[in-house]
C-alpha cells in the first residue's frame, strides 16, 4: 500500500521546478542571443572616427575613412551657405525628402552647423567618388560650386544636393556625427549614440 | 481502420516479424500509407502536396552537395559559386537544380495553398493542418531569403540590405535589431557566415520537423477533397469510408505519375531556362557584391514580389512593413475568417467565387508590380491592388455566413 498522493505538494513541486528551469533557460539564452551582436572586431572596424577640424581653412575639405567609406568634412564660407537657397529650383530633392541623412541634417544646408558639411563621398548613382569643385565656373559657365562626379556627370550643390537631369537619383548621404568640441567632430555617432 | 485485409500475410517473412516486435514498422506503414484512406475524387490540385515533398528532397540533396564546394566567406563566396559552375564535375547541374528548385518550391507551394483556399481545406477540423502549413511557408521564405545572400552577388547583397533595413523601421529598437541580425553595422562577412549556418542547418531542421507535424495533423483528421464533404460519414460494414481508397497503391502510383510529369517540366527549365529570364536568377547577381555600388533597380526574386509590392505601396516605411506582415498574418487566421458551413467552391455562393477570383488577380498583379521600378502610376496601381488583396479577407468574413450555397451531395462526385 502506497501513501496517498499529496496533490498540493506535487503541484507546488512541479511549479517550482518549472520556474527554476525557465530562469535557467533564460540565463542560457543570454550567450546565444548576445553572440549575434557585432564582435569586438566588427565594433573596432565600425567604431566612430574623431576628426580635428581646427586646421581646416575656409573653403577647404578633408577626407577620413569611416566603415570603409570616404567621409568628407568641408568648411564652407558663409557666402556658399547663403548661396544655397538660390539653386533650389534646379535641384531634384531640395528638401532631402528622398535622401539619406540623420534628422538633424534634413535642412537647407544639410548639416548640424551651417559652416561644416559632413558627407559620405560616394556618388548615389554608381558609387564613384565625386570631385570637390568649390569655385564658380569650374565645370561649366553656369557652375555655382559644389561636387561633380567625373564618371557620369552627376552634379551636386555645396550641400550635396543633386541637380535635376543628372543620373544620380538622390542627394549625397550624410552620416551620423556630432561635435565633441568646437573643432572636434565624431563621425558615426549622433547625440543619441552609435548609429 | 485496422486488420480488415490480410495485407501482412506469411510472405512478410521472419525479418519483418523480428522488427515488428521491436519497432512498429508494419503498424506505421499501415496507418500512414497502406491503410490511410483518402477520398477517391482527388484531382489535379492534389498533386502538389506530394510534389512539395519531392522538391524538398531535391533541395536537401543538392544543398548538401553544394556545401561541399561552397565557401561561406565574403572574399571567396562569389568565386566558389563560379568554381561550382565551371570546374566542379556536374556542379552546374547541381547548382541549377538547387537555384531553380527554390522557384519550383514556391510554384508548388502556391498551388498547394490555392487548393486549400479553393476547397476550404483549412476549415474545421483542419485548422491546425493549415496553420502548420503556414508556418512551413514562413520558414520557407526565410530559408529562400537567406539562401539568396550566399552567392554574394550584387542582388544578394542589396536585396539583403533592403530587407534587413526593414527592421530599422520598428520604433526604438529597430536599428539595434538590424545590427543584431547583421552582426555588423553593414552587411558583411559576419552576416554571410551566419546566414549560411541558418540556411544549411537551423532552418532545414525546422522545415523537416514542420513537414512531419503537417502530415501527422493531416492523417489525424483525414484529407479533404474537391467536394469538401466528409467521407467518414459514409462507411461500409467494415467501418471503412465508402468513398475512400488506400493511399498505397492508389495515390502513391498517381503521385508518381504526377512527379514524372513535374520532372519533365523541371528538367526542361534546368536545361534550357535556368535563369528563368531573370526571375529565378537575377542579372545583377552575376556581378560580385559591391557595397559601394547600388544596382540600378533592386527587386526581389519573383516569389516575394507580391509582398514587396504591398510594402512599397504604403508611403510610410513602418506602416509598409506592418502591411506586408499583415498580408501573411491574415492567411494564418483564414479558418476563422471564413464562416461558411460549406467548404468547397463547387457548392459555394457567387460571393466567394468572385472574391477568390479578385484575390488571385490581385496576387498576380502585385507580383508583377513588385518586379517593376516604381513610377507614380504603378504605385497607384499597387495601392489599388493592395486594397483588393486585403479586401478579400474582409469580404470573406462579411459574406461567408450569408452565402447562398448549393446542397451538398451525399457521396463524392467524379
Amino acid at each position: 500500500m502506497t501513501e496517498p498522493v499529496n496533490q498540493k505538494r506535487r503541484n507546488f513541486l512541479v511549479a517550482a521546478t518549472g520556474v527554476v528551469g525557465a530562469v535557467g533557460a533564460t540565463f542560457v539564452a543570454v550567450p546565444f542571443v548576445s553572440s549575434w551582436k557585432p564582435s569586438e572586431k566588427a565594433q573596432a572596424a565600425g567604431a566612430p572616427v574623431d576628426v580635428d577640424v581646427s586646421a581646416l581653412a575656409e573653403g577647404q575639405m578633408l577626407t577620413v575613412e569611416w566603415r570603409g567609406k570616404p567621409v568628407w568634412v568641408v568648411r564652407r564660407p558663409q557666402a556658399s551657405v547663403d548661396a544655397l537657397v538660390g539653386v533650389r529650383d534646379n535641384l531634384r530633392d531640395p528638401d532631402s525628402a528622398e535622401s539619406l541623412q540623420p534628422d538633424f541634417a534634413k535642412n537647407e544646408y544639410r548639416s548640424l552647423k551651417p559652416e561644416y558639411l559632413v558627407m559620405v563621398g560616394i556618388c548615389t548613382h554608381l558609387g564613384c567618388a565625386p570631385l570637390y569643385k568649390p569655385n564658380a565656373g569650374a565645370i561649366s559657365a553656369d557652375w555655382q560650386g559644389g561636387f561633380f562626379c567625373p564618371c557620369h556627370g552627376s552634379r551636386f550643390d555645396m550641400a550635396g544636393r543633386v541637380y535635376k537631369a543628372v543620373p544620380a537619383p538622390t542627394n549625397l548621404e550624410v552620416p551620423p556625427y556630432r561635435f565633441l568640441s568646437e573643432t572636434m567632430v565624431r563621425i558615426g555617432e549622433n547625440e543619441q549614440g552609435v548609429a | 481502420m485496422s486488420e480488415q485485409k490480410p495485407v501482412d500475410s506469411a510472405s512478410n517473412g521472419r525479418l519483418l516479424a523480428w522488427i515488428d516486435e521491436r519497432f512498429p514498422l508494419t503498424q506505421v506503414w499501415n496507418e500512414h500509407v497502406a491503410q490511410y484512406y483518402a477520398p477517391k475524387n482527388f484531382n489535379f490540385f492534389y498533386f502538389f502536396g506530394a510534389l512539395a515533398l519531392l522538391v524538398l528532397v531535391n533541395q536537401l540533396v543538392t544543398g548538401i552537395w553544394l556545401t561541399m564546394s561552397y565557401k561561406p566567406d565574403a572574399q571567396e563566396a562569389f568565386n566558389s559559386v563560379e568554381y561550382i559552375m565551371r570546374d566542379v564535375e556536374w556542379g552546374w547541374l547541381i547548382r541549377y537544380m538547387h537555384s531553380t528548385g527554390a522557384s519550383a518550391f514556391f510554384v508548388v507551394i502556391y498551388f498547394h495553398m490555392f487548393r486549400g483556399i479553393m476547397y476550404g481545406s483549412y476549415q474545421k477540423p483542419r485548422e491546425l493542418v493549415w496553420i502548420i502549413g503556414m508556418l512551413i511557408f514562413l520558414v520557407l521564405m526565410a530559408e529562400a531569403f537567406m539562401g539568396y545572400l550566399l552567392p554574394w552577388g550584387q542582388m544578394s547583397y542589396w536585396g539583403a540590405q533592403v530587407i534587413i533595413s526593414l527592421f530599422g523601421a520598428i520604433p526604438v529598437i529597430g536599428e539595434a535589431m538590424a545590427t543584431w541580425i547583421r552582426g555588423d553595422f553593414v552587411i558583411s562577412d559576419v552576416t554571410l557566415n551566419r546566414f549560411f549556418a541558418l540556411h544549411v542547418i537551423a532552418l532545414p531542421l525546422v522545415l523537416v520537423l514542420l513537414v512531419y507535424l503537417h502530415i501527422v495533423a493531416l492523417h489525424k483528421v483525414g484529407s479533404n477533397n474537391p467536394d469538401g464533404i466528409d467521407i467518414k460519414k459514409n462507411k461500409n460494414e467494415l467501418g471503412l469510408p465508402k468513398d475512400g481508397i488506400p493511399f498505397h497503391p492508389y495515390y502513391s502510383v498517381k503521385d508518381m505519375f504526377g512527379a514524372a510529369v513535374f520532372m519533365f517540366f523541371f528538367a526542361a527549365v534546368i536545361f534550357f531556362w535556368p535563369e528563368g529570364g531573370g526571375f529565378f536568377l537575377e542579372a545583377p547577381n552575376f556581378e560580385p557584391a559591391d557595397p559601394m555600388k547600388t544596382p540600378e533597380h533592386i527587386a526581389p526574386v519573383w516569389y516575394f514580389t507580391p509582398f514587396y509590392a504591398i510594402l512599397r505601396a504604403v508611403p510610410d516605411k513602418l506602416l509598409g512593413v506592418i502591411a506586408m506582415g499583415m498580408a501573411i498574418m491574415f492567411l494564418f487566421v483564414l479558418p476563422w475568417l471564413d464562416r461558411c458551413k460549406v467548404r468547397s467552391i463547387r457548392y459555394r455562393g457567387w460571393q466567394f467565387k468572385a472574391n477568390l477570383s479578385l484575390f488571385v488577380v490581385s496576387f498576380f498583379v502585385l507580383g508583377y508590380l513588385g518586379t517593376q521600378a516604381p513610377t507614380p502610376f504603378l504605385t497607384l496601381l499597387s495601392q489599388i491592388f493592395t486594397f483588393t488583396y486585403f479586401a478579400f479577407f474582409v469580404i470573406l468574413w462579411l459574406t461567408s455566413p450569408m452565402e447562398k450555397t448549393k446542397p451538398l451531395p451525399e457521396r463524392v462526385t467524379g
